[in-house]
């Protein structure tokens, strides 16, 4: 039976992420933003609080939730700071394949330590060459003694630089291009691997995106994750999981974008009143406070699907388009309410429309998500 | 969190899906293109019970919740949004007895409206009180144990075939929106006539026309709440009846859609159906996003109304807004989905066209939602 009220305890859960996201992550947003660093000690204090791998099952050290909840403490968090955010997020999208299709071994000996070790994990996938064509990955892992030796380059991974695990996909089988594709378990510290450039980004910045260069790095058979020529099927799932993620932390851009624009409306006096009294910034107002509740619910939809094992992917990928277009509009739209004084980066607004254009870009661009829309709908789905 | 309907739920929209797809779809250009009132559908949906969905039981009405109404409404809308304006607008005329009548009024009038195929019809608009509904000027002098009403409604949904109206009149008009009352008219009352059918752009089916009021008697007993309370009554009245203002939004925009698609599989340009074009595939995609986007919109309001949230009137324009403003954008895509044959009146597209642009309008304009919206922040 429908029903749009979060539990008691998913409240909770809400109220925490958003306490920690206002004390904790937007005190230093801006800091982190213009030095374009990654804010180590916060995720030691995200781990504290309990706010990271919320969607990785207790008995591994994760929070033993649900994607819905991921989604209601990512949109707390994205509401502070979207980089910060991605970093947690990414988690969850690189530790997803060895939670749905890890052996209980592998869980034990690569998703435990992680969590115990408070560390991060980076999800390498995008290839100079195989960006939205996923398929195009160029990265072989042949078959070499009881393992594989991975040889190739992995561009703008989140956390690159910075995670001590690797979910590598990689073509174990070169010439059945994706049919040949397989998921691999890297630990950062293997020999052979390099990072050869750290991303200078327009925003996100406190996010940490790399190039890695994998040069014959070899690992252990037991680190290959399903079966062999498996590896594109879990990136696609994969994906669908982690879009409701997305969808949640452009919510919250989205929302803190509404929420500034009100604010400043309100104190701004033009025209002998405060502006938020002329129609004009009122319509701008409305508009955006339509697209966050909208975005809310596709992402919660989403979510919810996903947590009953029920398909999501169109559903997924409609809420993943939806919030992060909408995010671009509210964010430009405060930016605008701001005037020249959103312009300047002593107000937050700016950040908000540099940091939400990726959301339109990355775990699959707005323009694929409408292709695989489009193709649900050719399913009569 | 839950985004299941319940099996009771999934019966009512199965029942109004069959119905429209049977009994409204065969018919729905024809009377589009004759402008005919379709009395015919409004015998049937009032024998298959679906009619006066929010009337309680006990009064001879549906008993169903707001929620299960918009899950109808949208059905019937995807079968003609007309009809579906006619067949609800008894909805928003009753909704103020069914708000603010005293149990006397609620045996007095519902009983007899819901036993047979009846129409009702709220007169709140006025020539000079649009979106300003605190300026409507049509007077209501006490005069014995009563009132006289003297004034002319406009654009009133149901206006010819109504036999019950629901009448927003000022009893004090120094008082502006404070001095306005409402009122129960009964047709058939002295002095009460209606003006010609407006020829409308779309919603053709839909009856709208003027009610005139001259020196029409109507008993104290008549007035629903308070003298003064008109104002808020309307109000309240028309946050609710919203709701069911975008689920015939979503109704309108997904049969565009469902419309849009079939026909993109078909037609065969450049050596393949136009599905297989990127380009069609994301009009498809935006389409499919706006219609799903609305009616979650839809559902968190009526779901709102349906647990008396606090909010649920800001919700509420949100969904009307933004599901009417969708079904535009998305009719006006399904048309240049068909290209040229869209334009044809041998295709139902141009049609849901037309009949969209009404739904941005009635209800409180799109900009009034909006105001409301803003206010709210």
């Amino acid at each position: 039976m429908i029903a749009f009220d979060l539990t008691p305890e998913q409240k909770e859960l809400q109220a925490r992420a958003r306490r920690f996201a206002q004390e904790e992550i937007a005190p230093v947003a801006a800091e982190y933003d213009r030095r374009g660093e990654h804010p180590a000690f916060l995720i030691e204090r995200v781990y504290e609080a309990g706010l990271i791998n919320l969607a990785v099952p207790a008995e591994y050290g994760g929070g033993g939730k649900g994607v819905l909840d991921n989604c209601i403490v990512t949109e707390e968090l994205g509401a502070a700071c979207a980089g910060i955010t991605t970093t947690i997020m990414v988690n969850s999208l690189a530790t997803t394949p060895l939670v749905l299709f890890g052996s209980e071994e592998q869980k034990q000996s690569f998703l435990r330590p992680l969590c115990e070790h408070r560390a991060l994990a980076a999800f390498c996938l995008t290839e100079r060459e195989a960006g939205s064509d996923a398929s195009n990955v160029r990265t072989t892992a042949v078959p070499d003694g009881d393992g594989y030796r991975i040889h190739g380059r992995k561009c703008f991974i989140s956390n690159g630089a910075i995670a001590s695990l690797y979910t590598v996909f990689a073509l174990t089988d070169p010439e059945r291009g994706a049919r040949g594709m397989s998921a691999l378990l890297v630990p950062a510290d293997t020999p052979g691997i390099a990072i050869t450039k750290i991303e200078d980004k327009m925003g996100q910045r406190a996010s940490n995106t790399a190039e890695i260069e994998f040069r014959d790095v070899w690992v252990p058979r037991a680190n290959l994750l399903g079966r062999e020529g498996h590896g594109f099927a879990i990136a696609l799932k994969t994906l669908d999981y982690a879009r409701a993620g997305v969808a949640a932390l452009a919510t919250g851009v989205a929302r803190r974008a509404l929420e500034l624009a009100t604010e400043y409306a309100q104190r701004r006096v033009q025209f002998g009143k405060p502006i938020a009294d002329l129609q004009g910034i009122q319509f701008m107002l409305a508009d955006m406070a339509m697209l966050v509740e909208a975005s809310r619910l596709l992402t919660w939809q989403a979510a919810w699907l996903a947590d009953h094992g029920l398909p999501n992917s169109k559903e997924s990928a409609i809420a993943k388009c939806f919030a992060s277009d909408a995010a671009m509009r509210c964010t430009t739209d405060a930016v605008q309410i701001f005037g020249g004084y959103g312009y300047m980066r002593d107000y937050p607004v700016e950040k908000l429309m540099r940091d939400a254009k990726l959301l339109q870009i990355y775990e699959g661009t707005n323009q694929i998500q409408r292709l695989v829309i489009a193709r649900a709908l050719l399913k009569g789905r | 969190m839950d985004f299941r309907l319940s099996e009771e739920q999934e019966a009512f929209r199965q029942l109004a899906r069959d119905f429209a797809q049977r009994e409204i779809v065969p018919v729905a250009s024809q009377y589009d293109e004759s402008g005919e009132f379709p009395w015919e559908i409004v015998r049937k949906a009032h024998r298959v019970g679906l009619m006066n969905l929010e009337v309680p039981e006990e009064y001879g009405g549906a008993g169903l919740g707001p929620f299960e109404v918009a899950l109808i409404a949208e059905e019937i809308a995807a079968g003609c949004a007309g009809i579906a304006t006619s067949l609800l607008g008894n909805g928003l005329a009753l909704l103020p007895i069914l708000l603010f009548g005293t149990e006397e009024q609620k045996r007095r009038f519902l009983p007899d409206f819901c036993a047979g195929p009846n129409l009702a019809a709220f007169c709140l608009t006025e020539p000079n009180a649009g979106s300003d509904i605190a300026a409507v000027s049509m007077q209501a002098r006490r005069e014995g144990a009563g009132y006289v009403l003297d004034g002319v409604k406009t654009f009133i949904t149901n206006g010819g075939v109504a036999s019950l109206y629901t009448v927003v009149a000022a009893t004090d008009r120094q008082k502006g929106a404070r001095g306005l009352s409402l009122f129960i008219v009964p047709a058939g009352t002295p002095g009460l006539s209606t003006g010609k059918k407006e020829r409308k752009l779309g919603q053709r089916a839909s009856d709208t026309r003027e009610v005139i009021f001259e020196g029409v008697r109507v008993p104290e007993e008549n007035r629903l709440g308070r003298e003064g309370h008109g104002f808020r009554m309307a109000v309240a009245t028309l946050e609710r009846a919203r709701v069911g203002v975008a689920a015939i939004a979503v109704g309108v925009a997904r049969a565009a859609l469902e419309a849009a698609q079939a026909y993109a599989h078909q037609r065969v340009q450049f050596g393949r159906p136009i599905i297989g074009h990127q380009a069609v595939q994301l009009m498809l995609a935006d389409m499919a996003i706006g219609v799903e986007t609305a009616r979650l919109l839809t559902w968190r309001a009526a779901w709102a109304f349906a647990q008396g949230e606090p909010g649920a009137e800001v919700l509420s324009a949100m969904a009307k807004c933004y599901a009417s403003d969708v079904a535009m954008r998305v009719t006006t895509d399904a048309v240049q989905v068909f290209g040229g044959y869209g334009y044809m009146k041998d295709y139902p597209v141009e049609k849901y066209l037309r009949d969209a642009k009404l739904l941005q309008i009635y209800e409180g304009t799109n900009q009034i939602q909006r105001l409301m919206i803003a206010r709210r922040l």
